[in-house]
């Protein structure tokens, strides 16, 4: 398919050009990392589809301006990653301010990611419910880091975008970066020393 | 993956095996300038240089060995966390709104950004409007302008000649006919002239 092998700054160049098309493809192509990328920072997968759609419609309405100064990911995480940020941030208010009714503690995508594994494979119970535990305990340490280093992990592990890139995502050093990645880390080997002492076995 | 097999030891083992090293003494300076360089180091990420230096510093180093090892687990659980899919109403969505957007930026968006501005132009279009709309003052046509203008030249050659000394000295009726027809025209009624 010539198509796909069109680079993501031709094809932003393309939409620029009246092209429709070529946004379709654009958005094939970064819906899916978009998405999991804001549902790790937001936590809630309706919010986080609703930031991916912001994040394209922000990419649509810059086409008649856009410029490939930088590489077409680091615009698009950048929209990304503001959008997170600010959401996380609105969603602490707004838990503060909920709290003074009623307590919130537990997240409601776990019923959801729960049954959808147990319909997906039931070797035996046992052996899911460890499985099970393991990957909510690494969910939850991941969610417990401050968003910043949570952000940095996020595009530093899953998007695999270059320290250059994330640290001008982020709006950092590379210094500053490599600092908030390490302290990720050792944040991360701490919450999880079980699984990592497992690791090792 | 190397060194795994050091998993064993607990999340306190890292604060012990520090406290010896700490003893052995000169590993303290470059632990502190190797932690930046850990995660580039467990990514693959360093150059050539970086990289050997690194390893120069493991072999001696067990809290730097430690951590590298349980960076690199950390980096394997992370794979774990399970993907999701979009829903399959998220394209429709998307494209629900890109037909909502304008088909081209129209050249006032320009103002969408500061409200002020925007706020200001639209009052300066009222005042203009203002301005428009109010009923115009008598005005003279073309060729009455000029009759005023030729008037207003002949005056001021009046002004000069009049204060001309010499002139004075002359018989007067000789250049006073015209003078004084502009003269009347002006003071009385320029409009009525031709």
């Amino acid at each position: 398919m010539a198509a796909m092998a069109r680079s993501d700054v031709q094809l932003m160049l393309d939409v620029k050009a009246g092209d429709e098309q070529s946004f379709a493809l654009l958005l094939h192509r970064y819906r899916s990392p978009l998405i999991n990328f804001l549902y790790r920072m937001v936590r809630n997968r309706e919010q986080a589809e609703d930031l991916a759609q912001e994040v394209f419609i922000r990419v649509y309405r810059a086409r008649e301006d856009y410029v490939p100064s930088a590489k077409f990911t680091t615009w698009l995480f950048r929209i990304a990653t503001n959008l997170a940020l600010n959401s996380v941030r609105d969603n602490r208010y707004q838990r503060m301010e909920i709290s003074l009714d009623a307590p919130v503690t537990t997240d409601a995508e776990d019923g959801d990611e729960k049954t959808m594994d147990v319909a997906e494979k039931h070797p035996n119970i046992e052996q899911h419910l460890i499985e099970e535990a393991r990957r909510k305990m690494i969910r939850q340490a991941i969610e417990k880091l401050p968003e910043k280093q949570r952000a940095a992990v996020l595009l530093h592990k899953y998007q695999e975008l270059d320290y250059g890139e994330i640290s001008k995502i982020l709006e950092c050093s590379e210094s500053a970066l490599k600092s908030l990645l390490f302290r990720a880390y050792e944040t991360l080997r701490v919450e999880l020393a079980p699984l990592v002492a497992q690791q090792g076995k | 993956m190397t060194g795994l097999k050091t998993g064993h030891y607990n999340p306190g083992a890292a604060g012990k095996a520090a406290e010896e090293a700490g003893s052995e003494g000169k590993e303290d300076m470059s632990c502190g300038r190797m932690e930046k360089k850990i995660m580039g180091y467990v990514d693959g990420r360093l150059k050539e240089g970086e990289r050997l230096e690194m390893e120069k510093h493991l072999s001696t180093c067990a809290v730097c060995q430690l951590r590298v090892n349980e960076f690199r687990a950390v980096d394997v659980l992370l794979d774990e966390v399970p993907v999701i899919e979009p829903s399959a109403a998220f394209d429709v969505r998307v494209w629900a709104r890109v037909a909502a957007e304008p088909a081209k930026q129209s050249w006032w968006a320009w103002f969408a950004p500061s409200p002020r501005v925007a706020f200001a132009a639209s009052m300066l279009v009222l005042a203009m409007m203002w301005l428009g709309s109010r009923p115009p003052e008598p005005s003279l046509n073309a060729s009455e302008v000029e009759t005023i203008n030729q008037n207003m030249q002949v005056l001021e050659n009046y002004d000069v000649i009049s204060d001309f000394a010499p002139l004075s000295e002359l018989p007067q009726p000789a250049q006073g006919d015209d003078i004084d027809d502009a003269n009347q025209n002006q003071s009385t009624n320029p409009n009525l002239q031709m």
